[in-house]
């Protein structure tokens, strides 16, 4: 089996902890002064690489693990994190603050880079939370015209280049199998991201990262779908207390229900 | 967006999920504790129910030493019928002495979550104002019927809850919050309000409340006053004698002691407000409460690491003073025998790979996340390097915040998990803090009550607390009530602590399971004097009676 040169683009976004808000002008959601972490799914993906490699999951090896992110100068953060729970090193592609990639945009710039970094393992959140798009993996796939197995729960290699790749279905799991090179979203059920310890975090800070540019890879931030307006869901209608029993009759009796 | 909340409950079954989602019913309580336990502080998480067991003891017959006062009057429907009068609204009124069918309406407020104290009484008043609980003090001081003055009934020394017959005085339909300066950051409020929407209220403000602790959502502001409360911010913002700039009070007579101060600075006379703060309602019931507000924090990270020995403990303690100086909020130390229990219950992965005798969580709490992340690492990588630290980690988001948290907020549920615990909440000078826990485990050991097996009445021996406050809970977690265990730990403990001039309970209070304790820490001529200011401020005695003193 070939040696794994496995390609983890991630995404910084607000955390999803934090109760998002709409911005004043309902063109999308506040994100000034709100806290942001990884996508959760990408965590994801970056624990299974890290896994493959440490518990010799993959017969050929794993040459090399490459995080990419497409982001704000923050999103180096992330990247940093990520070489800390093990990935080898980073590509940073700067973004001004507030420039948002389409999907498939962001799908045609990581076909250049996995042609670039000879990348044959592709694994990423199938989706990231703050646009919940659910396509630049299946775009990808296209692009390059690889096999693509998403949802991915559970991940196995076998002889001669197969991966059995085990997925969330409706009503159960499918268990589909291809052949490297191959795109891999993942699901929450994956795996237990890990915490990053101090040593690695210092040492993180010593692995390489590329700074790139959208200009480098020909791409332009310009949107083909244009946001009308953003509002939220409606406001629960509060309920209302009552101080005691004929309180909650007069209550019932306005209310017409008595 | 849209997945968001559609990710938590997915996420809650990865044990990822926000501390405040995963806990409901994971870790119910499902053996009963030796019957006289000591606890410490509440888990955050704990949110008052009225559900208490009726198969609770009564205090009176797990403590049959304790007589009723005959000098109190027992309560008559001519009683009720004034008080009915009094309050008028038919909901602040729980009447159990003319209709017995009340009895479980009652029974929340008679019992103490824990379920260790349940008393007798029959009478639950709820006051909609200063004007009514001044009257219903003046009627009970004239008539000799005794008070229990409750806020949100969370203690856990058996304060809030009555003994005997002592009418509950409940301060729950006093909630308003009264006025709030925004410039000062100071806010009056009644008594009843509980601290949490306080808090809440303070939050949209861009306020923070200078206490937190983990029953803030059914405590009442003034019963945290009552009792001193000291909590999870105290390190960062100072115990409530400080923050507190005012109080209105009702004494045992009715008299309204109105010193709702708003200023900071006022120094004319004694500082009497300053008596009713931990006085545990035994001198006057608090009814409203002024008190400065700090600027909430824009910005909270949260570090967790392991450390080889407990001198590296305090090294890092003070390194963290150090370098970390004012955006410093907590410094919580665990040791290996607590994270044990929690891995044990809880099943979570620790965050760090290797076991460490000490654990430390440091929190910082600041205007600028990243000044404060730059911060915390670069003091991380300090002491890393120095090897004071063997092992850390960092939270990279809220999710991880608030999972490093769990923690050390886990640790109280779980022990309950496991058995009854002895607890005990003690402040001794900070070099000498966890020597405590070692004597006291090689007490148990030399008696050949601890070890692993079932055999072993002791489970573990545990220390964790806030370093930052030289506050040590020391626990002994049981597999099964054995008297043999409490003779081994009592009196050892509290002279030990003695000695060393320490507390016997920092932050607990004395209510009633710790007020024959209080000599350890106080000498004669102090009680004696606590005694003349009792007599002074409730000479017939009918405050919060059988306790304290």
């Amino acid at each position: 089996m070939s040696a794994l040169r496995i390609l983890v683009p991630i995404k910084r976004v607000i955390d999803y902890a934090v109760k998002p808000r709409i911005n004043k002008t309902q063109t999308g959601v506040e994100t000034v002064g709100v806290n942001h972490s990884t996508n959760p799914f990408d965590d994801l993906s970056i624990e299974e690489s890290v896994q493959i490699r440490e518990k010799k999951r993959a017969p050929g090896g794993v040459e090399d693990i490459c995080v990419f992110s497409a982001g704000p100068p923050k999103a180096q953060d992330n990247l940093r994190n990520a070489l800390a729970i093990g990935a080898d090193r980073a590509i940073h592609v700067a973004l001004k603050e507030g420039e948002d990639l389409e999907p498939l945009s962001v799908a045609k710039m990581l076909k250049l880079v996995t042609e670039q970094q000879k990348s044959n393992l592709v694994i990423l959140g199938k989706q990231s939370i703050d646009d919940d798009s659910n396509q630049t993996g299946q775009m990808l796939a296209g692009l390059l015209g690889w096999p693509q197995a998403t949802q991915a729960c559970g991940i196995e290699f076998g002889a001669g280049d197969m991966v059995s790749v085990t997925r969330e279905v409706d009503g159960g799991v499918e268990t589909v199998r291809a052949k490297l090179p191959l795109i891999i979203t993942t699901d929450l059920r994956l795996n237990k991201p890990r915490y990053a310890n101090l040593p690695s975090i210092m040492k993180a800070k010593k692995k390489p990262m590329e700074k790139k540019t959208l200009a480098d890879y020909g791409i332009t931030s310009e949107r083909r779908l244009k946001v009308l307006k953003v509002t939220g869901p409606e406001a629960r209608q509060g309920g209302g207390k009552v101080e005691d029993v004929d309180g909650m009759i007069s209550k019932l009796k306005e209310l017409g229900a008595i | 967006m849209a997945s968001r909340p559609q990710l938590a409950p997915v996420l809650r079954r990865l044990g990822r999920a926000p501390a405040h989602l995963r806990r409901p019913a994971a870790l119910q309580q499902s053996v009963s504790l030796p019957t006289r336990c000591f606890s410490s502080s509440r888990p955050r998480f704990f949110q008052r129910t009225a559900v208490v067991a009726k198969s609770t003891n009564f205090t009176t017959e797990t403590y049959p030493d304790i007589k009723r006062d005959s000098r109190f009057a027992q309560l008559t429907p001519e009683h009720v019928d004034y008080f009915r009068g009094l309050l008028g609204s038919e909901s602040a009124v729980i009447d159990g002495v003319t209709k017995h069918e009340a009895a479980d309406d009652i029974e929340p407020f008679n019992s103490d979550w824990m379920g260790k104290y349940r008393g007798r009484c029959q009478l639950v008043l709820k006051p909609g104002s200063t004007d009514e609980v001044s009257k219903i003090l003046k009627y009970c001081n004239d008539n000799m019927l005794a008070v229990v003055p409750q806020g949100g009934n969370t203690g856990l020394v058996g304060g809030s809850v009555p003994v005997f017959d002592e009418i509950v005085v409940n301060m729950g339909r006093m909630n308003r919050i009264i006025d709030f300066d925004e410039v000062s950051g100071t806010l009056v409020a009644d008594a009843g309000c509980i601290l949490e929407s306080a808090d809440q209220f303070l939050a949209s403000k861009g306020y923070i409340f200078p206490l937190d602790l983990a029953a803030k959502g059914s405590c009442h502001i003034g019963g945290n006053l009552a009792t001193n409360a000291g909590g999870l911010r105290l390190l960062r913002y100072g115990s409530l004698h400080g923050t507190v700039l005012g109080i209105e009070a009702v004494l045992a007579d009715g008299t309204v002691v109105d010193d709702l101060c708003k200023l900071r600075k006022n120094n004319t006379g004694y500082d009497l407000k300053q008596l009713f703060i931990g006085a545990e309602g035994t001198i006057g019931i608090i009814t409203k409460v002024s008190i400065l507000c700090p600027q909430r924090p824009q910005a909270q990270n949260v570090a967790f690491f392991g450390l080889e020995s407990f001198e590296q403990v305090q090294l890092a303690f003070r390194a963290a003073k150090g370098q970390l100086s004012e955006i410093l909020s907590a410094f919580e130390l665990m040791d290996e025998g607590s994270q044990a229990l929690v891995r044990q219950v809880t099943k979570n992965p620790s965050p760090l790979e290797g076991r460490y005798p000490f654990y430390c969580l440091i929190e910082t709490s600041g205007s600028n996340a990243d000044h404060d992340g730059e911060k915390l690492q670069s003091f991380l990588e300090d002491v890393m390097e120095k090897g004071i630290v063997a092992d850390g980690t960092l939270a990279q988001d809220e999710t991880q915040v608030k999972s490093l948290w769990a923690w050390r907020e886990d640790i109280t549920e779980s022990l309950s998990h496991l058995g009854g615990t002895y607890k005990y909440d003690v402040s001794i000078p900070l070099k000498e803090m966890y020597q405590l826990v070692e004597d006291t485990r090689a007490r148990v050991d030399a008696a050949g009550l601890l070890g692993d097996s079932d055999e072993f009445p002791v489970r573990a021996v545990v220390g964790y607390g806030h370093m930052g406050d030289a506050n040590l809970h020391l626990n002994v977690a049981t597999r099964r009530f054995d008297e043999r265990v409490e003779k081994v730990l009592e009196p050892f403990i509290y002279e030990w602590i003695a000695e060393r001039q320490g507390s016997i309970s920092a932050e607990h209070g004395l209510g009633l399971m710790k007020k024959k304790y209080i000599g350890y820490s106080r000498n004669p001529t102090m009680i004696g004097l606590m005694k003349n200011i009792k007599n002074t401020f409730d000479p017939k005695g009918i405050l919060n009676p059988y306790k304290y003193l």
